[in-house]
C-alpha cells in the first residue's frame, strides 16, 4: 500500500479536515415509465428527489430505508453509474464533472463501491488477482506492480494470496468473495468507499467477520465510508451519523446516538419499532405501521409519509416538509427532521434494547 | 380444522437423513434430525445457509428431487409420510400440510388470479362446489388482512405489492386448514416494517386455526418474535433445541453461543464483534465427530472422534456437545 495513505495527512487532502469529503446538493433522479402502443412516457418514478447531505472526512455515514427509498440509486448517482437529472456533487471541494472541478474518472479513483451480490460483481472468467489488479492496470500501473498490489490486498482482507490468488469466483464462499470485492474496491487507494448492502447477503457469523474487517481497514487506511443498509442494527453498529430515507427523500438525519435514542420523524419511529426484539420476553405486540410503502411512481403530494402517518394533517398534503431542527424537544443541532407536526416529533421513551447474554 | 382432541404430536420427525447422491458427489445435507411438534406450537429451525434447514422442510413436504436419498420417519397426524406414493403425497400437500416460501412470486402462478388459485386448491382437496370454494377464498383473504379482499381475489400476483403477495400466499397455504404449516424464510425478502406485520399475522392465524408451524430462518430476531421452541441447525444436525427463552438467553452449544454473539444488536456499538472463525464444513466430506469441532474454541480430542450424543437437560432442552457440563454452569 501507499505509505502516505497510512498517515493521517493524505497528500490528496485539499481543504483540511473540516471540509466535507463529499457534499451532495439537491440530487435528483426521475425515471420515465413508458407504456402504451406509442411507448410514450406515462409516469415517472421519483427515485431520488432533492437529496442533500455531506460526509465528513473519516466518518461513516449510514443510510437506512426500505426498498424503493432511493438509497441504492443515490449510491449509483454518486459513482456516476447513472447521470443525475439535477444536483451537484462536490468531492473534497471540487465539483464532480464540472469544468472547474475534477473529472469523473479521477473521482472514481478516489471513490469506490462494494455491491450486495458478491458473485455478480466479479467477472467469472477472471481469477482473484486479475480482478483486483484490473482497475490499477487500467489506470496505468504496470502488470508486475498491479499483481503485487493485488496479492498484498488479498492478504490485507484476510485471504492467503498463495491459496486464493488463482481461484475463480465460483471456487469461493460468499464471505470470501465479498472480501475480494472489498480488496478490489481498495485497489485504487480510494478515500471514500460506498458499501451498498455489502453484508446483506452474508450469514450472521460471516457478516460479523466482514464488519470487523471493514472497521480495521477504515482505521488503518484512513477511509471514509458511506454505509447503505436496510439492517438497522448493522447501521447503528457501523455509523457515526445516520440518514433515514423514505420514497426518494431524506426524512431525518443526525448523530447515530441521537437518532437511535430519540427518533423524531414518525417514519423513523415506526421503522425502529418494527425491528425484531431478540428478546422473547419482550415481543412486539402491535404493528407499528400497516401496509407496504407506496409505489414511488406518483408518490403522495407534500410529505410522502402522510398516507401511513398517524399524525397527518391537511397541511402535510399541501407542503413538502423541509429538513430542519426538530419542532419539539432538545436535539443536537446536527439532528434534523422533515416533518410539519410538533406532536409527531415530541420526544418519547424509546425502548432501549437489552442485549442477550 | 385440526382437532386438539388428537393425542400426541401432529408432526413427528425421527432420524431424518437426506443425501444428495450423484455420479461424483455425495452430499450429506441432513444427518439425523429428530423433533416432535404439537398442535398450536411453533418450532423455529435456526441455521445459516447450507445447514440443511430448507432441505429438511422440503423432505417433509415430499418436494425433493428423485436423486435425493431419504431415510428416517416422518409422521403427520399419525400417518407415515416417506413411504407414501406420489399420489397420496399430492393429496396431503396443500391439505393436511402446506408450505410458504421466501419468494411469493415464484410460489404463485402468474397466469391465474389469486382467487382462482385458492379456489382451485379447495375444490381439488375437498371436492366442494366452486361457489363454496370462492366464498372460502374470500374468507381467507380477509383473514390474512388484505384490504378490499373481494376486489383482490380478481388480482393477478403481479398486480400486488410484495407484502400483499406474501399474505396472498399465506391465504393459499391455509386454504384447506392444514394441521402443519411449513414456512421457509417467509419474511427474509421483506422490508422491516412489513416483516413484523407478517410475523404478527402468522402468530394470530395460528391462534385462530390452531395449526403447528415449522418456521425456518437464519434471522435470530424473527425467531425470537415467533417461536415457542427453537432448534439450532448446523451441518445437517440439530445441535441444540429448547424453548425460545432457553436457547436465546442461556445457549448451551458453542455454535449457538457464537451465532448469538456475532449477531449485531443495539448493545454492541463500539465493541469489536465476536465472530466464529472459519466457515461451515463442506457437506460432501463432513469431518468425523462434531461437525463444529474445527471452528470450536472448546473442542477436545474426543470431539473429533465419534458422533456426539445429545445431552438433555431436566427441562427438556437438548445440546449435542460433549463439553456442555464444562461450559454451562449448572
Amino acid at each position: 500500500m501507499n505509505a502516505a495513505l497510512q498517515t493521517d495527512l493524505d497528500p490528496r487532502d485539499r481543504g483540511g479536515p473540516a471540509q466535507p469529503l463529499l457534499l451532495v446538493d439537491s440530487l435528483r433522479k426521475h425515471f420515465p415509465v413508458r407504456g402504451g402502443i406509442l411507448n410514450r412516457q406515462v409516469a415517472t418514478v421519483q427515485a431520488v428527489d432533492d437529496v442533500s447531505f455531506s460526509v465528513q472526512k473519516g466518518e461513516t455515514l449510514g443510510i437506512v430505508g426500505e426498498s424503493g427509498c432511493g438509497k441504492s440509486t443515490t449510491a449509483r448517482l454518486l459513482m456516476r453509474l447513472m447521470e443525475p437529472d439535477a444536483g451537484e456533487v462536490v468531492f473534497d471541494g471540487d465539483p464532480v464533472g464540472a469544468r472547474r472541478g475534477i473529472p469523473v474518472s479521477e473521482m472514481r479513483r478516489q471513490m469506490q463501491m462494494v455491491f450486495q451480490d458478491s458473485y455478480t460483481s466479479l467477472n467469472p472468467r477472471m481469477t482473484m488477482v486479475e480482478s483486483i489488479a484490473y482497475a490499477p492496470r487500467m489506470h496505468g500501473l504496470g502488470r508486475r506492480e498491479a499483481y503485487d498490489r493485488a496479492e498484498r490486498l488479498l492478504g490485507r482482507v484476510g485471504l492467503n494470496p498463495r491459496q486464493f490468488a488463482r481461484r475463480y469466483p465460483h471456487e469461493m464462499s460468499g464471505g470470501q468473495r465479498q472480501r475480494v470485492n472489498i480488496a478490489r474496491a481498495l485497489a485504487l487507494e480510494p478515500r471514500l468507499v460506498i458499501l451498498d448492502e455489502a453484508v446483506a447477503a452474508l450469514d450472521k457469523s460471516v457478516e460479523a467477520q466482514v464488519l470487523n474487517l471493514l472497521e480495521e481497514l477504515k482505521q488503518s487506511l484512513n477511509l471514509t465510508y458511506l454505509f447503505i443498509s436496510h439492517d438497522l442494527n448493522v447501521v447503528e453498529y457501523m455509523s457515526d451519523r445516520v440518514m433515514v430515507m423514505y420514497l426518494g427523500r431524506v426524512v431525518e438525519s443526525g448523530p447515530v446516538a441521537s437518532i437511535y435514542r430519540h427518533p423524531r420523524h414518525p417514519y423513523t419511529r415506526a421503522l425502529f419499532a418494527s425491528k425484531p426484539t431478540l428478546d422473547p420476553d419482550r415481543r412486539t405486540t402491535e404493528m407499528p405501521l400497516t401496509g407496504d410503502p407506496p409505489n414511488p411512481i406518483n408518490p403522495p403530494s407534500g410529505c410522502r409519509f402522510r398516507t401511513r402517518c398517524a399524525f397527518a394533517q391537511p397541511r402535510c398534503a399541501e407542503q413538502v416538509p423541509m429538513l430542519g431542527a426538530p419542532l419539539a424537544g432538545d436535539a443536537p443541532p446536527s439532528h434534523i427532521v422533515a416533518c410539519h407536526i410538533p406532536e409527531a416529533q415530541a420526544p418519547m421513551r424509546h425502548t432501549i434494547e437489552v442485549g442477550h447474554a | 380444522m385440526p382437532d386438539g382432541t388428537m393425542m400426541g404430536p401432529v408432526l413427528r420427525v425421527e432420524d431424518l437423513t437426506v443425501r444428495f447422491v450423484r455420479r461424483d458427489t455425495d452430499v450429506a445435507a441432513v444427518n439425523g434430525v429428530n423433533f416432535a411438534l404439537n398442535a398450536g406450537e411453533t418450532l423455529t429451525i435456526l441455521g445459516e445457509s447450507g445447514s440443511g434447514k430448507s432441505v429438511s422442510l422440503k423432505a417433509m413436504m415430499g418436494l425433493l428431487p428423485a436423486y435425493a436419498k431419504l431415510s428416517g420417519k416422518i409422521w403427520l397426524n399419525g400417518q407415515e409420510m416417506l413411504s407414501r406414493s406420489e399420489a397420496e403425497l399430492a393429496r396431503m400437500r396443500g391439505g393436511a400440510i402446506s408450505m410458504i416460501f421466501q419468494e411469493p412470486m415464484a410460489a404463485l402462478d402468474p397466469v391465474y388470479t389469486i382467487g382462482e388459485q385458492i379456489a382451485e386448491t379447495i375444490v381439488q382437496h375437498e371436492g366442494c362446489s366452486r361457489d363454496a370454494a370462492w366464498k372460502r377464498a374470500l374468507d381467507r383473504l380477509e383473514q390474512v388482512k388484505i384490504p378490499s379482499a373481494a376486489r383482490r381475489l380478481k388480482n393477478f400476483p403481479h398486480e400486488m405489492s410484495g407484502g400483499m403477495r406474501q399474505r396472498a400466499m399465506i391465504a393459499l397455504a391455509l386454504a384447506c386448514s392444514p394441521s402443519v404449516l411449513l414456512a421457509d424464510e417467509p419474511t427474509t425478502a421483506l422490508d422491516v416494517t412489513v416483516q413484523i406485520q407478517i410475523l404478527l399475522l402468522l402468530r394470530q392465524l395460528q391462534q385462530e386455526l390452531g395449526m403447528a408451524i415449522v418456521f425456518v430462518t437464519h434471522d435470530v430476531g424473527a425467531a425470537a418474535e415467533i417461536s415457542d421452541r427453537v432448534a439450532v441447525m448446523y451441518a445437517g444436525r440439530l445441535v441444540e433445541t429448547g424453548t425460545t427463552r432457553e436457547v436465546m438467553k442461556h445457549p448451551m452449544h458453542p455454535y449457538t453461543r457464537g451465532l448469538l454473539a456475532s449477531t449485531v444488536h443495539g448493545g454492541v456499538r463500539g465493541h469489536r464483534l465476536e465472530t466464529i472463525p472459519g466457515s461451515p464444513p463442506n457437506l460432501a466430506c463432513l469431518p468425523p465427530g462434531c461437525a463444529f469441532a474445527p471452528r470450536c474454541r472448546h473442542a477436545v480430542e474426543a470431539c473429533r472422534r465419534e458422533e456426539i450424543p445429545a445431552v438433555a437437560t431436566e427441562s427438556g432442552a437438548m445440546a449435542r456437545c460433549l463439553r456442555v457440563q464444562a461450559l454451562v454452569p449448572a
